[in-house]
């Protein structure tokens, strides 16, 4: 680590007592937040902590109510993402990126491209975006859309973009969160160089491996409020943890499971069974049995087939080779509702999107499944509809005024346990949770983890992925390990243990972030 | 790279094919006096296509050009004949009120963040309404200008010429290429098709943008408005009626998706020009009635929407073309 | 302990802006509510408000249902075209009048199961999907009848369209009937709730088991249905079928009198009974005009202006200032699974 030596020159980016608030609520209150030249500077911190408030005020998204943001000494009030631009503060989006439809070049130059004679002189922008892509290893047909590139070229266009504008600071807002180990391998290597030329960086990520491997300093925010500003070196994990959560991380997520008597109990048949089952380019033929009363884990990277396995199970995806059989009868599982019928659920990993059904009210969220499952001849009254809702609402816990809601309104985590309501309520067999803790407050965390546990206790079969491998750990009684679309390894009972999974994941060479 | 130019290349095709077809069936086809009239007759429909391709490119629509022709044709008229106005005055004004109205469905569009779709349609029922409002009846435009424009002509020998309105279309489909593609506004409007969002993060300049697109589009049909009174030498509120669905499916055809981010002026052109075939394939036949020409566009339509939809399948598919070092 | 019912107040300001619309009529010609019997039907400029805004809120009733689930349909105004065509060719030809409205019928449902299945199949955007038979609608229409004005005589199809029922126009009674069976249809199962599932969000429905084609293919062929309906009453009506001028722009009466009814084009939640509304609003500002001698014309710019002041009370930039309508049932106190006990709550 690159700890910047301490001048009497000033920061290059320095917020004192930055405030904002939105009808009533304080977003951010007071904070102080420092970049230094040639840092890499993690920005850390739950939801509703403030960060990504913070840097739409740098970004001038937003316009703050108080304070002072000095850019190397120069009191600066960005009115737009425009001018941020111009006064030197580039930021990379995690999902929305640059323009698909565009060219790489264009996409490079969009705004300030290269002019003669009062056109776009499109012969120099292409010669231009080459030689801009150079030193972060990029070549490629610059005259080719940009959606036609992988998410982690896209990435790196888009920094190389900033920078090109003349970023000095540059924000990175979760740059990491879709991209596979060797992609943030080599997007790490652009940050490391970047660093190396005196680049402020904030790097906002909720991988705190990210955060030990790469950043020189930490800032934490919670509930808007700055916690502290620290080292990395000089800030244990537990600490940093006690300073995003203000609190100690609940005993039940980090208890290992009793290894189980599972060599008798494989004995039981399966509830469901997989045999040579898989998808061209998407995953691997494998095999697969879960047992009720059984959380089996899928542990892999991201992009590793975790998800598509999941897919596959529930036929959000359709087989193209392999057999399934539920109780030893052979079935075809041909779409959700196939699936459906069968006793499944299915909670997705982009809850937003193939999740909710965010205008419709928590209620309605709620029996959506049940009702689609009985057909539409066959509704559910009103106030049979009214009791299922408030039984889940109390039994979860759901945080809502009132069950008619609209479901959008609510935090993430009380939207993850409606989702596990509705597939409660239709009383599945097997549920297939996807990323079921991401994105929800630590709270909710600690409460999704004992659902689970208890839901397998009542003798429900689970499948369920985690890129949280401590979390996995805690709950599965298998753990089936992927990589690279394959399925590499099964740990059960005593072997499901962190370092087994990683061992696992990287008994070939490839290129992983160490884990600690 | 040639699957990018992939739909042009197919509307090129079925104009190419298509022509020779026709000129093997009716040889007058294939003269330079048919091909003049072709641009001719399709010439308003050419010019306001190119601003709905830059609208929909933009990833909006404009409902209400056909409603802006009719009422410029009449406001030209009243102007002229009853406000004693010289014709080029009348055009400035014109213009300028035309183009001043699709800023103004522009602003709406951006500041309120309405879809372009009901205010371009409320466009269309308010120019319409001022053009009834103006005159009800058709105005004969008798200024002698109007004869001089109208003989006003590329002439080439065996009787074809490129009149006025056709040549005014060529420029404007010159003009929107290079406009489209070699300047920043053209590179914006893709941009705004592309993503909205990230455009504006890009630091696109979206609402400028937004009204400018909507001004070039108003602006556009306000000069077909003038071309088609040249062309009919008359001035009436309910001309050019169902212009926008034309202009759009000519967009269609010529390979622009109609979510905005994809597509050329050029493709548009060829798309009129595939339309005009049709119409004058059926003229020339004659035992046709002219209901075929509509279910011929439709046929056409269905099949070039389904060209695209695989196309944008077959592209969005494959993610990931490897690049790193 | 329930909740309150959100039906009137939801639909108050529908209501409103039609009393209020009837009231000025009122004030401008104080025989407006003025009602007669004559023949066993009755007259009056009420009466003529319900019965010409009857084709109209008859697409409203499809159209609603399509756009409920995000789409658009702009193809009735030809659907209506092509049944009027049909029904006219059909009996000038001698057909019975049972085979008539069968075939008419028909060949709406055929035109909605076409849009129903570029959308839900082929997955085409409804506006792009539908303008297909917009534009070729019209030229099956004329197909259908060679081009030619069809007249016809039948007093059997007529009485569709200037008959009356217990003194009132059949025009009415059928847009009363469709709307009571399409709202049973919706409100009495789980259709209604599947369509705005759609509407809000496809693949998180999908992914709950709702069966999205075939919830899209059933409100497209529903509202090929509402628009054929539409054709025949407005063919019964005129006694024929004019397949170049039968419903043409009504699909953009249709949008604007369910947009004007306070269904969102963005899906979701929707009203039936609302975008009716949304229709005899319409024409009653339509009648209003023309009452009040200035020219038919000037209705478009009257209708541009109603659809601007519907849409700024509906936009995101406006809606941000305005109180959100808290529906406040409290969540159920525990309470004993066998009996859901009313004194629960407060």
């Amino acid at each position: 680590m690159t700890d910047p030596t301490p001048t009497a020159s000033p920061p290059l980016l320095a917020v004192r007592g930055l405030s904002k608030a939105f009808l009533g609520v304080q977003a951010l209150d007071g904070v102080d937040f420092t970049v230094r030249h040639g840092e890499i500077h993690a920005l850390l911190g739950e939801n509703g902590a403030g960060k990504s408030t913070l840097i739409k005020t740098l970004t001038g998204v937003y316009q703050r109510d108080a304070g002072t943001v000095t850019l190397e000494g120069r009191a600066i009030a960005p009115r737009g993402v425009e001018e941020a631009q111009r006064l030197h503060i580039g930021t990379v989006y995690q999902e929305v990126n640059l323009l698909p439809n565009l060219s790489v070049a264009e996409n490079l130059f969009l705004g300030r491209q290269p002019m003669r004679f009062g056109l776009v002189d499109r012969g120099a922008m292409r010669r231009r975006a080459r030689a801009v892509l150079i030193p972060y290893g990029l070549s490629l047909d610059v005259t080719a859309p940009l959606g036609r590139f992988s998410v982690a070229t896209q990435q790196i266009v888009a920094i190389a973009r900033a920078v090109d504008m003349s970023a000095k600071v540059l924000i990175l807002d979760e740059p990491t969160a879709s991209l596979d180990a060797q992609e943030v391998a080599v997007l790490f290597k652009v940050m490391r160089t970047l660093r190396s030329r005196g680049i402020g960086i904030v790097f906002v990520t909720h991988f705190l491996d990210q955060v030990y491997a790469l950043c020189d300093r930490i800032t934490v925010l919670r509930n808007g409020l700055l916690v502290g500003e620290r080292r990395t070196a000089e800030l244990p994990r537990l600490d940093l943890v006690a300073m995003m959560l203000g609190r100690e991380l609940e005993a039940a997520a980090h208890r290992i499971a009793p290894p189980g008597n599972d060599g008798e109990e494989d004995a039981r048949p399966p509830l469901v069974r997989f045999r040579g089952y898989g998808k061209a380019r998407s995953v691997e033929p494998f095999d697969l049995d879960i047992r009720p009363g059984e959380v089996v884990g899928l542990a892999g990277l991201l992009g590793s087939g975790r998800t598509e396995t999941a897919r596959l199970v529930f036929g959000m995806d359709r087989a193209d080779r392999g057999e399934a059989a539920v109780d030893g009868q052979a079935v075809r599982l041909r779409g959700p509702r196939d699936a459906i019928r069968l006793g499944f659920g299915f909670c997705p990993e982009d809850r937003k999107k193939e999740g909710i059904v965010g205008a419709l009210s928590v209620r309605e969220n709620i029996i959506l499944a049940l009702q689609a499952r009985q057909g539409w001849l066959r509704p559910i009254p009103r106030r049979r509809q009214e009791e299922i809702a408030d039984r889940f609402i109390r039994l979860l816990d759901i945080r809502t005024p009132h069950a008619e809601q609209p479901i959008q309104l609510l935090s993430g985590g009380n939207q993850q346990k409606a989702l596990l309501a509705r597939w409660l309520a239709t009383e599945p067999r097997l549920l297939i949770l996807d990323e079921p803790t991401r994105g929800i407050d630590v709270g909710a965390h600690a409460e999704i983890i004992r659902l689970i546990e208890r839901l397998c206790a009542d003798g429900m079969a689970l499948l369920v992925v985690s890129s949280e491998l401590e979390e996995i750990v805690a709950y599965s009684r298998r753990v089936v390990v992927l990589r690279d679309r394959r399925h590499v390894a099964e740990l059960r009972g005593g072997e499901v243990a962190v370092d087994r999974i990683v061992a696992a994941i990287a008994s070939e060479p490839v290129p992983v972030e160490p884990r600690p | 790279m040639i699957h990018r130019f992939l739909p042009l290349l197919v509307t090129s095709a079925v104009l190419v094919v298509g022509f020779l077809l026709c000129a093997a069936q009716f040889p007058a086809f294939a003269s330079l006096r048919v091909v003049g009239n072709l641009l001719t007759d399709n010439a308003f429909l050419g010019i306001t296509a190119v601003g709905m391709t830059f609208v929909i490119l933009s990833g909006g629509i404009d409902l209400s050009v056909g409603a802006v022709i009719g009422f410029t044709t009449v406001l030209l008229a009243v102007l002229i004949e009853q406000g004693g106005w010289h014709p080029v005055s009348a055009f400035a004004v014109a213009l300028a009120v035309a183009g001043g109205f699709g800023a103004a469905m522009g602003a709406v569009i951006h500041v309120f963040q309405m879809p372009p779709f009901i205010v371009t349609l409320a466009g269309m029922f308010v120019a319409r309404g001022l053009g009834f409002v103006l005159s009800t009846d058709s105005i004969p435009i008798n200024h002698p200008l109007y004869a001089e424009l109208g003989d006003l002509a590329l002439r080439f020998d065996g009787g074809g010429k490129l009149t006025l309105p056709a040549l005014l279309m060529l420029g404007v489909v010159a003009a929107a290429v290079v406009c489209a593609h070699w300047t920043r506004f053209g590179a914006n409007l893709y941009a705004l098709g592309g993503n909205r969002q990230s455009a504006e993060l890009m630091g696109v300049p979206v609402g400028r943008t937004t009204v400018a697109v909507y001004a070039l589009s108003g602006l556009l049909a306000g000069l077909a408005g003038i071309v088609f009174s040249l062309y009919t030498g008359a001035g009436y509120s309910l001309a050019a009626t169902g212009v926008e669905l034309d202009t759009i499916t000519a967009v269609v055809i010529g390979g622009t998706q109609l979510t905005g981010g994809y597509g050329y002026v050029i493709g548009t052109f060829i798309g009129v020009l595939i339309q005009g075939l049709i119409q004058t394939y059926i003229t020339f036949d004659g035992s046709l009635s002219s209901w075929w020409t509509k279910i011929a566009i439709g046929v056409l339509l269905f099949v070039f929407i389904l060209l695209q939809k695989g196309l944008l399948a077959v592209w969005t598919g494959r993610g990931g073309a490897p690049a790193e070092a | 302990m329930t909740r309150p019912a959100p039906g009137p107040s939801r639909n108050l300001p529908q209501y409103g802006a039609l009393a209020a619309v009837l009231l000025a009529n009122w004030l401008l010609f104080p025989d407006f509510f003025s009602i007669r019997l004559q023949d066993g039907r009755l007259f009056g400029s009420l009466i003529d408000v319900l019965n010409r805004g009857a084709p109209v809120a008859l697409l409203a009733i499809g159209m609603t249902m399509v756009i409920a689930t995000r789409g658009v349909d702009l193809s009735v105004g030809a659907v209506m075209a092509i049944s009027g065509a049909v029904a006219a060719t059909l009996t000038q030809a001698g057909w019975g009048l049972a085979p008539v409205l069968a075939a008419s019928l028909g060949a709406g449902l055929l035109c909605g199961l076409w849009n129903g299945l570029l959308v839900a199949v082929l997955r085409i955007q409804p506006i792009i999907a539908t303008l297909i038979l917009m534009v070729a609608g019209r030229g099956i229409a004329q197909l259908v009848t060679e081009g030619q004005i069809v007249t016809f005589t039948s007093p059997g199809l007529a009485f569709i369209g200037s008959g009356s029922f217990l003194t009132v126009p059949m025009p009415v009674v059928i847009t009363a009937v469709l709307l009571g069976v399409t709202a049973l249809l919706v409100r009495m199962t789980a259709l209604g709730l599947m369509i705005e599932a759609v509407g809000v969000n496809q693949l998180s429905s999908a992914g709950a088991g709702v069966n999205t084609p075939v919830v899209l293919v059933a409100v497209y062929v529903w509202c090929g249905l509402c628009a054929a309906v539409a054709g025949l009453v407005v063919a019964a009506d005129i006694r024929g079928a004019d397949a170049n001028n039968a419903g043409l722009w009504l699909e953009l009466d249709a949008i604007l009198a369910v947009v004007v009814g306070g269904t969102s084009l963005l899906g979701g939640r929707f009203g039936l009974l609302r975008s009716v509304v949304g229709a005899l609003i319409l024409q009653a500002m339509n009648t209003g005009i023309l009452l009040s001698g200035f020219k038919p014309e000037f209705n478009l710019i009257v209708k541009a202006g109603v659809l601007m002041v519907v849409l700024l009370l509906q936009s995101p930039t406006l809606t941000l200032f305005l109180p959100r309508p808290a529906s406040p049932r409290p969540i159920r106190p525990p309470a004993k699974p066998e009996s859901p006990s009313p004194s629960a709550g407060a």
